[in-house]
């Protein structure tokens, strides 16, 4: 396979190669899909501990005294709730409500904050923090160059970091800055998979060694595939295939994301959208026989299309076909029997509760 | 099937399909490099007995995780036995793609076809 040579490389692209992973392009950089297979890596995180590079993604650093005015306007959810050393899921979105992207905002401490931003998404994110950053007392710093991140998902995958690592874990949607691999570090109680996990934004001249100690360890190297099919059995939109411009906080189920009485850019449109309701909803489904759902493949009802795939996969956990659609909300309700065109074959699925593969507590 | 083997024995179709061919019948599959271009392969959906397959045209279509694709028929024929074993077993596509990963068996409309077909060393070279 030739790649396209602008693609961009992690720091521990070497490292990848050797672990002889399948690499793909994904949103301007080259990843790895797997290294050994999607199936036992995802079933790896559920029963063990998975390990992601997850440098790709973007990392924003804003400070300065004018910084939570700033992040109330530019961002959906209350940033005033963020103790220092917290985090919490929010959106970016445009005046018309639309989501331009999906993000976790740590507060650092103080006035500094830290934004992590999708990929592929990143260029535009930091145009439109820069631009909306002007009309306030605020730095914005693209630090994505500064880090490595990885991400350690799995039941135990604390323990083995605790261990390993020797490191004091924060909570869960928590950050801490201790050393790691000696040099300055964020530790963040965050991840992308339904399971209790960490990320680690780390120097990345340590990268490739803590990344290796953890897999000497049995933490089984993940790539983007595995990220994908666990992050649909937890019911994550991911941006660009469920959320994005076109779709709005409130048919996603994001509408708990936003909080208007802090006036952020699109939150006239999303109490507007609350009020009238949209009359499609994102749930997510699964099939009750044979046939895999893929984005695009429409959704029947009553002998109607009521709806569209946005994500559709092979679930390793359950063994079937899973995924989410845009479903009119009359067809919408949980349980409710529904089809899925797969290609021209009528497939029997069922609209079903959040997550599609329940955490054992 | 760790290596990448394209054995001898067997006709290929750029489409990334095999054919044994075994008298006035032949036994249909996919290459080793479409199986680990797939990776691992959860569905497996083909014809029935009885079918017509058309040389060059979708017959029967492999999901892996990750995607779908339809199964070119390297030649024509009628389906004459269909491997039930991947109704249960879809990973053997990948694990034995020549062996006990095999699709279909047809009985050939036309022989001459096979002459259309790459030998293993033509078929290896364009894959470079």
């Amino acid at each position: 396979m030739t790649l396209d040579p602008g693609l961009r490389r992690t720091p521990l692209y070497e490292t990848h190669l050797e672990a002889e992973a399948k690499i793909v392009p994904f949103a301007g950089w080259e990843m790895p899909v797997f290294y050994d297979g999607i199936k036992e890596e995802h079933i790896a995180v559920r029963t063990h501990a998975g390990i992601f590079d997850v440098s790709h993604m973007g990392r924003i650093e804003i400070e300065g005294r004018g910084s939570l005015a700033f992040l109330q306007r530019l961002l959906s959810n209350d940033a005033a709730r963020l103790e220092e050393g917290e985090a919490q899921y929010t959106l970016l979105l445009n005046e018309q409500a639309g989501i331009l992207d999906d993000l976790l905002l740590y507060r650092i401490g103080g006035d500094r904050y830290l934004v992590v931003t999708n990929a592929g998404n990143h260029a535009d994110d930091l145009a439109r923090f820069g631009q909306i950053a002007r009309e306030f007392d605020v730095y914005v710093r693209d630090v994505s160059l500064d880090y490595v991140m990885l991400a350690i998902q799995g039941r135990h995958a604390r323990r083995t970091i605790e261990s390993q690592l020797r490191i004091e874990l924060p909570p869960r949607m928590g950050l801490t800055v201790q050393r790691v691999g000696g040099r300055p570090a964020f530790v963040c109680g965050t991840g992308y998979t339904g399971e209790d996990g960490v990320e680690l934004m780390i120097d990345p001249d340590v990268g490739p060694a803590v990344w290796s100690e953890l897999v000497d360890a049995g933490v089984v190297p993940c790539g983007l595939g595995s990220r994908d099919t666990l992050r649909l059995e937890a019911c994550f939109p991911l941006h660009g295939n469920d959320i994005g411009p076109e779709t709005d906080p409130i048919s996603t189920g994001l509408g708990w994301a936003c909080v208007e009485a802090t006036g952020f850019i699109g939150s006239d449109r999303v109490a507007e959208l609350r009020r009238q309701g949209t009359g499609r909803r994102l749930v997510p489904f699964l099939i009750e026989g044979d046939g895999i759902p893929r984005p695009g493949n429409p959704v029947i009802f009553n002998e109607e299309v009521v709806g569209e795939v946005t994500s559709g996969t092979f679930s390793p956990s359950l063994e079937r076909g899973i995924g989410m659609a845009y479903i009119e909300s009359g067809a919408a309700g949980q349980g409710t029997a529904i089809e899925i065109d797969v290609r021209g074959k009528r497939r029997d699925a069922r609209v079903s509760s959040k997550p599609l593969y329940p955490k054992e507590r | 099937m760790a290596e990448a083997s394209y054995p001898e024995d067997l006709k290929y179709h750029p489409e990334h399909d095999w054919a044994r061919i075994e008298g006035d019948e032949a036994v249909l599959g996919v290459t080793w490099y479409a199986q680990d271009a797939l990776g691992e392969v959860v569905f497996f959906e083909g014809p029935n007995v009885g079918d017509e397959l058309k040389q060059g045209e979708p017959y029967a279509e492999v999901e892996s995780v990750k995607s779908v694709s339809d199964v070119i028929a390297p030649l024509s024929g009628e389906v004459v036995a269909v491997n039930e074993t991947l109704a249960d077993a879809p990973e053997s596509i990948n694990a034995d793609p020549y062996g006990s990963g095999w699709l279909v068996r047809i009985r050939l409309a036309d022989p001459a076809e096979a002459g259309s077909l790459m030998d293993a060393g033509a078929y290896a070279d364009g894959l470079e």
